[in-house]
């Protein structure tokens, strides 16, 4: 049965993958990323049960936490470039 | 009896994880993308999560995955509303009207 | 099961890989990169290589996103377009990828137990841990005792990318700088909104115990001290986003991060020296103690602990480099 949440997962993180290359704007592509890191905490959390290896737990827990920093920090660095701001509300609609 | 409640959450879960990519790649705007893709996030994650739960027992294994779906149900929501915010603030105007371009 | 995960894995490595390549706008790059990195993080987690994977998604899908922004954020967004073509970079190039993949035919195959890498050193040290050092993660056991002459180097490595990046960027406070006080002083971005401020501040004491459980649990299971300080770094991070870069340089100042810079790789070899003046050669963990399996881990407690230190301190110094020269 985890091999069916598996597999969902990974087809989930193939079309994450199809919109940050093809995402008109940057806010696409983080929120593809974002998508993308959480899908890789559940793959490690199902996959480390498939193994039968529960210690790897900690794995996933420390990526959840990096990913949701590092997705804060994004969107900081977005405050310091207005600029980029132009592109993106054009492009947005 | 666990085995079976394990695969229907698993299943469900699985589906909702799906539906949520499905919306990433076909919705058409950046909001609406952005709501398919926060919502399913939580829930799908959530519901696998408890599907793991419900066949581990009462392991560390067990108290570890909640901490993780707690960690996840917190901050899920939290990055999705940074960048809504942050699209926002840049400019990006949400679409009144979706079905004018069907 | 490996090595469908495996293959399709390495499959959407090299479609990233080529996004990367392709995109002209940095921004898209660094974002491709951050995939690129989870891809790789759960190939190793697919071939057992917990530490590797966790060491990889700590610091190379979180902290060098977060630091390459940082960098993209003082240069132009776009990527200089080439004029020409570079026929010999691009002869040079399918050259040496024809012979590595020629080098690979003659590969064994992945677990082959005739394989000459699990032939003489690999076999002698599965044998030998639990004699003579006795924790259960053997990985921390070949990285702190019998291989700590490179996981030294590889701390040395680390301080000597702190302090590059410290000699070209500098830090508020350092000699000729700005002090921390008269950096623009009121909340970044997301002290502006409540909801990530509130729920950051409720989660940093966690993100820093959990920190500090991975450091000190490198023995029983994956962690270490690479992964402890890229955690650690990156709790500290979430706070300089919440409360500004003002208030978190006057927490941790730039002379508290040089002295964690430097105080690591000095703990890893203040150890070899003692080793030494206490009778054993340098590093040799067995004079620690009465018994000298506890020798060896107390030796290897208190290097892990050196090279956290060093990584946090590293990790910190380049991150606040970057995030306080903008102001």
């Amino acid at each position: 049965m985890y091999t069916v949440a598996c597999i969902a997962i990974l087809i989930t993180m193939i079309l994450a993958i199809i919109r940050a290359l093809a995402g008109p704007s940057v806010y696409d592509r983080v929120l593809a990323v974002n998508m993308f890191g959480t899908k890789t905490v559940l793959l490690l959390s199902v996959v480390a049960f498939l193994y039968g290896r529960p210690d790897f737990l900690d794995l996933a827990l420390a990526y959840a936490l990096i990913n949701f920093i590092s997705v804060l920090a994004v969107l900081q660095f977005f405050e310091n470039k207005p600029t980029d701001g132009d592109r993106a509300s054009e492009e947005i609609r | 009896m666990t085995d079976l409640l394990s695969w229907l959450l698993l299943l469900t879960g699985s589906g909702f994880v799906l539906t949520g990519g499905i919306g990433l790649l076909r919705m058409p705007t950046l909001y609406a993308r952005l709501h398919a893709a926060s919502l399913t996030d939580t829930l799908g994650t959530l519901l696998i999560l408890l599907g793991i739960i419900v066949q581990a027992g009462f392991t560390l294994a067990a108290i570890k995955l909640i901490a993780i779906a707690l960690f996840l149900l917190l901050t899920g929501p939290t990055a999705s509303y940074a960048l809504a915010n942050a699209a926002l603030l840049s400019g990006a105007v949400p679409k009144a009207r979706l079905l004018d371009d069907l | 099961m490996t090595i469908i995960l495996g293959i399709f894995l390495l499959t959407l490595l090299v479609i990233v890989a080529i996004g990367i390549v392709q995109a002209e706008d940095l921004f898209t790059g660094v974002m491709l990169t951050g995939i690129f990195s989870l891809l790789m993080a759960a190939n190793f987690f697919v071939l057992d290589a917990a530490d590797v994977a966790l060491t990889e998604a700590a610091v190379g899908a979180g902290i060098s996103t977060v630091l390459l922004l940082g960098g993209l954020a003082l240069m132009p967004g776009r990527e200089r377009r080439p004029r020409k073509m570079h026929w010999l970079a691009l002869g040079v190039v399918t050259l040496t990828t024809m012979m590595v993949v020629y080098a690979t035919f003659e590969k064994p195959r992945l677990g082959d137990p005739q394989a000459p890498v699990h032939q003489h050193v690999a076999p002698w040290y599965l044998e030998m841990t639990p004699e003579l050092i006795d924790i259960p993660n053997v990985v921390t056991a070949v990285l702190g005792s019998f291989r700590g002459y490179d996981t030294l180097g590889e701390v040395i490595v680390v301080f000597t990318a702190g302090i590059g990046v410290l000699f070209l960027l500098g830090l508020p406070g350092a000699v000729g700088e700005r002090r921390p006080e008269e950096l623009a002083a009121g909340r970044s971005y997301l002290g502006h909104h409540l909801i990530p401020q509130v729920l950051g501040t409720l989660l940093i004491p966690f993100i820093l115990l959990f920190a500090l459980y991975v450091q000190f649990h490198g023995e029983y299971g994956p962690g270490g001290g690479f992964q402890a300080g890229a955690i650690f770094a990156a709790g500290m991070v979430l706070y300089s986003l919440i409360a500004g870069e003002r208030e978190a340089l006057m927490i941790i100042t730039p002379r508290t991060l040089m002295i964690l810079m430097a105080g690591g790789a000095l703990l890893f070899g203040g150890v070899g020296v003692l080793t030494m003046l206490l009778g054993g050669g340098f590093l040799d963990y067995n004079v620690l103690a009465q018994n000298p399996v506890t020798g060896q881990q107390w030796g290897i407690l208190i290097i892990e602990l050196g090279v956290g230190l060093t990584v946090t301190g590293v990790l910190l110094a380049i991150y606040h480099a970057f995030a306080a020269r903008g102001r």
